[in-house]
């Protein structure tokens, strides 16, 4: 495949960004993630950005949105109603073809309009299942129980998966719960959806990303050390529930397979997991070795976890560090749907 | 042409109608998806990808309703992407699809576009309450009627231009089986005499809301000369996209519009649309934007749109640019599938597959969709011949 | 044509046989799943501003400093460039219709309208961009091309930061735009 690298990125996440429309949270990132690499609009090849209108409670959302990025003259431009790392892969889907150099990727979600964990719920079979409103946390809980049960994981396992995330999470300005609790402190605090207690759901968050691309001696001309795109792929696993295995996410193994993961070495991971249980399942999914492999060196997702950006703020991150060069080669992991149901792995690298 | 090869080898539609109470959502798309696969002669599992599109979630209620249709569209454990781009998704999707195998990412790729207003209320999803600002227009009817009116005013053009249009797509859709309005006895009479809704936008000039679904299979080189029926090549594919409101913005014929057919017409080495364009499928909504869009396209002067309508130019019948054979969006409309439909239709005219709207002799063909405030457009060339 | 020329359907065949267990059951036409959500919309920084100024009866846009547009209602943004905006400016709360339609469908919840009605693109005069609004106060067959219009207020003690606070837009009696200053389309 045609080499193509991120060389740009720009975020913002915070617990609730109340008194910013989506056109105002974005207009400064999309600047400022073009800027950084002296581009303009005019010469960016491609544009693709991924939001939901149901989180933000109006039909057509995106079209307002898409002000922010100067869309004058007319520009070559895409959305899909997926988190923003799918509107990546759309972007370096249309980079493959080789007729433009560059692309520029944004998403952004607010979900503190909403009763997100409500909202959640609308993802659902509509016919047998979302009249129930079974809500996110709800969901998570039927999975860790199984988990629980079935001795994957451990509750202790799970306070260790949340204490890493906020202890990483303390050094990322980004992050909207961090600190430096024990374990015992976290098996200290109540449920929230026995068995999850409040560390193991990922703390929701308002923001938005956006990230420039380009191929092949554009990358190297716009950045010192461009973070590579080595492999990306992404697959669903099925829906209903009666059919999910849920000590298994075999959609994150397959990306992983297929994105190259396994092949390479890898210093970091950062994973797109509403829970902690998810981001144990995810580690043996992508096979991880936890003892060579820093886990959400951000805090990851658990840190914060801004719906439809969640996923392209992970490559954001595999990326600014690669760039940075605090790391070689990294994994970005996007999901989408109850149970992890749809993954997208991004293995990148810098060479 | 964009990178390598790329071709329509399948189509499947659904019958389009107000109300397809006799399928569930997975019900819908998979009688598309399946007619699709039966015309290509293949399997669930010779699909390498999905790509599927539809408007605005609230139409049904169902937040990223792909997750939920993940297998009824036969593609646990494989790839889906979800397009969005307004009114313009049908169209886009499909170009999705198309990006995958010209960049060779994948070979066999199923892409399908849908809507079931029914399932819910569109009107009611469409006027959410917007807060702090006041509620005019009262639906898209209101928001395309002063442009309307402007381009009758810029062009000179009679009044009756958009009856004559209206009255054309809807007996083109007497030749289609899928259609949704199968009004065999109106006459023109009727069209002009029908309630003004949104002045100069008569009721019968506007649009249904329809339920139904729309696929295709595209595939690379390789599959496609091993295709039996005859296939359609891609020979060019644009997207462009421009803000809402701006300085200066010419609503009647968008930049967007214009860049991207100078776009894909390069793309397929066609100088002379007029000439070298077979038959049109064009996204027109309301029976103005034919003339609009005939000349923002390039398919004649500004101003002279009109003249094609009313010289019969894009009568199925005797015209030698016949547009909107199907009936077109005036007469089916499922809203995220509608764009995708003009482009599988301009597939099934290369395809000599178009049944009793079929025209003679097509060997290139035109697909457009547009949406949000005519700033949202997708085209794409297909030909009977390898690019 | 007649109906009975309208040519069948040919399809492929599709096996959408039920499972032999439910084969005979009455099928399920439709059920019924309401569903509400419920949303705390925010206005955004620029929003509040020009809300906060329709309570005392002024317009406020936007203006790019580098192009000298003028936006209403402000964004935030020059939604032609990205440029994020921050300084504002008073508009009178005048201008003239740059195009129109004669509506006879009703507005969801605004039963105080009769039909038709006319909703107007409307250029406040300094302003570079129109915006839809209601214009009431004549015949809507007297609505016109570049009629010239001012805000209808609410009285004052009605008056909230709402965008609400202009019922419509009437005719002032001035003379039209000359024909090449109405904005909104090019000679139009």
């Amino acid at each position: 495949m045609r080499p193509v690298a991120v060389v740009s990125t720009a975020q913002r996440q915070e617990p609730e960004l109340s008194g910013l429309t989506e056109v105002e949270l974005m207009a400064p990132l999309i600047e400022k993630a073009r800027s950084a690499v002296g581009l303009t609009q005019a010469d960016i090849g491609f544009t693709c950005s991924g939001s939901s209108d149901f989180l933000a409670g109006q039909a057509f959302s995106f079209v307002m949105t898409l002000d922010a990025v100067g869309p004058v003259p007319p520009i070559a431009e895409s959305h899909v109603e997926m988190d923003g790392a799918w509107a990546l892969y759309e972007a370096w889907v249309k980079l493959q073809i080789g007729e433009i150099d560059t692309a520029l990727v944004y998403s952004y979600g607010k979900s503190s309009p909403g009763s997100i964990r409500d909202v959640l719920a609308t993802q659902l079979d509509p016919y047998y299942v979302a009249p129930l409103w079974p809500d996110s946390w709800a969901l998570g809980a039927l999975q860790a129980r199984v988990l629980l049960e079935g001795g994957v994981v451990s509750e202790r396992r799970m306070a260790e998966i949340a204490a890493r995330s906020q202890s990483h999470a303390a050094g990322n300005a980004n992050a909207v719960r961090a600190g430096t609790p024990t374990v015992d402190d976290l098996l200290d605090t109540a449920f929230v959806a026995d068995p999850l207690r409040p560390h193991d759901c990922a703390a929701t968050a308002d923001g938005g990303v956006a990230v420039v691309l380009a191929a092949d001696d554009r990358a190297g001309d716009l950045s010192d050390r461009p973070a590579w795109i080595r492999g990306i792929d992404h697959r669903i696993d099925a829906h209903h529930f009666g059919v999910r295995d849920l000590v298994a996410a075999p959609s994150a193994a397959l990306a992983a397979r297929h994105a190259g993961l396994g092949s390479d070495r890898v210093d970091i991971a950062e994973l797109h997991s509403p829970f902690t249980t998810s981001e144990h399942l995810l580690t043996d999914a992508l096979g991880l070795d936890e003892a060579a492999v820093t886990i959400n060196p951000s805090g990851g997702a658990l840190a914060g976890d801004t719906l439809m950006a969640s996923g392209l703020m992970r490559i954001a991150e595999v990326a600014d560090r690669i760039s940075a060069g605090t790391a070689d080669r990294g994994v970005a992991h996007a999901s989408s749907g109850p149970w992890l149901q749809q993954n997208l792995v991004c293995v990148m690298g810098a060479d | 042409m964009a990178g390598q090869r790329c071709a329509v080898v399948g189509v499947g539609q659904t019958k389009y109608e107000s109300t397809r109470g006799d399928v569930s959502m997975p019900g819908l798309v998979r009688e598309a998806a399946l007619r699709a696969l039966a015309d290509a002669e293949m399997e669930w599992a010779d699909i390498d990808a999905v790509v599927i599109g539809k408007a605005p979630d609230f139409f049904e209620g169902v937040m990223m309703p792909e997750l939920y249709l993940a297998e009824a569209l036969g593609c646990v454990g494989k790839p889906i992407l979800r397009v969005h781009t307004a009114g313009s998704v049908g169209g886009s999707t499909a170009l999705v699809a198309a990006s995958l195998v010209q960049a060779g990412v994948h070979g066999r790729v199923l892409t399908l576009g849908y809507e079931k207003q029914s399932e819910s209320n569109a009107m009611w999803a469409l006027s959410l309450p917007q807060p702090f600002q006041t509620s005019v227009n009262a639906g898209a009817g209101g928001y395309f009627s002063p442009i309307i009116r402007q381009y009758m005013t810029r062009s000179n053009a009679p009044d009756l231009i958009g009856c004559m249009v209206a009255f054309k797509d809807r007996r083109h859709a007497l030749r289609n089986p899928y259609a949704h309005l199968h009004q065999t006895d109106l006459t023109f009479d009727q069209v002009v005499d029908s309630p003004m809704l949104w002045d100069p936008i008569r009721y019968s000039e506007t649009c249904p809301s329809s339920d139904g679904a729309c696929a295709m299979v595209l595939t690379d080189e390789t599959a496609a000369d091993r295709a039996s029926k005859p296939v359609a090549w891609v020979h060019g594919t644009a997207m462009r996209s421009e803000a809402n409101n701006f300085p200066g913005r010419d609503e009647v014929n968008p930049a967007a519009s214009r860049q991207c057919a100078a776009e894909v017409f390069a793309q397929a080495g066609i100088r002379d649309p007029r000439n070298e364009i077979d038959v049109v499928e064009m996204y027109v909504p309301f029976s103005w934007y034919e003339p609009m869009w005939l000349e923002s396209i390039g398919f004649c002067d500004e101003g002279e749109g009109w003249k094609l309508v009313e010289e019969g130019v894009t009568n199925f019948e005797g015209g030698d640019l016949p547009v909107n054979c199907s009936g077109g969006v005036l007469s089916s409309n499922p809203i995220g599938a509608s764009g995708m439909i003009r482009f599988a239709e301009a597939a099934l005219q290369v395809r000599g597959m178009a049944g009793d709207h079929q025209v003679d002799g097509v060997s290139k063909a035109f697909g457009h969709a547009y949406g949000g405030g005519a700033q949202y457009f997708a085209m794409w060339v297909l030909g009977t011949d390898k690019p | 044509m007649t109906g009975s020329e309208v040519p069948p359907i040919d399809l492929p065949d599709l096996d959408v046989s039920a499972i032999e267990a439910i084969e005979g059951v009455e099928p399920v036409r439709s059920v019924r799943t309401p569903i509400r959500l419920d949303y705390r919309y925010v206005p955004g920084r620029a929003a509040v501003t020009y809300l906060e100024a329709m309570a005392e009866k002024r317009i406020l846009g936007q203006r790019d400093p580098d192009t000298g547009h003028v936006f209403v209602p402000p964004r935030g943004v020059n939604p032609a460039s990205g440029r994020v905006l921050d300084e504002f400016v008073e508009l009178p709360d005048r201008g003239h219709v740059g195009s129109f339609c004669i509506t006879n469908v009703p507005i969801p919840g605004r039963d105080d309208l009769s039909l038709p009605y006319a909703s107007c693109w409307i250029f406040l005069d300094g302003a570079d961009i129109g915006f839809l609004g209601l214009v009431a106060g004549c015949d809507p067959d007297e609505v016109r091309l570049g009629m010239r219009v001012a805000a209808k207020w609410k009285p004052d003690d009605e008056l909230t930061a709402s965008a609400e606070n202009i019922r419509w837009w009437e005719p002032t009696g001035e003379p039209d735009m000359p024909l090449d200053e109405i904005r909104g389309g090019r000679g139009a």
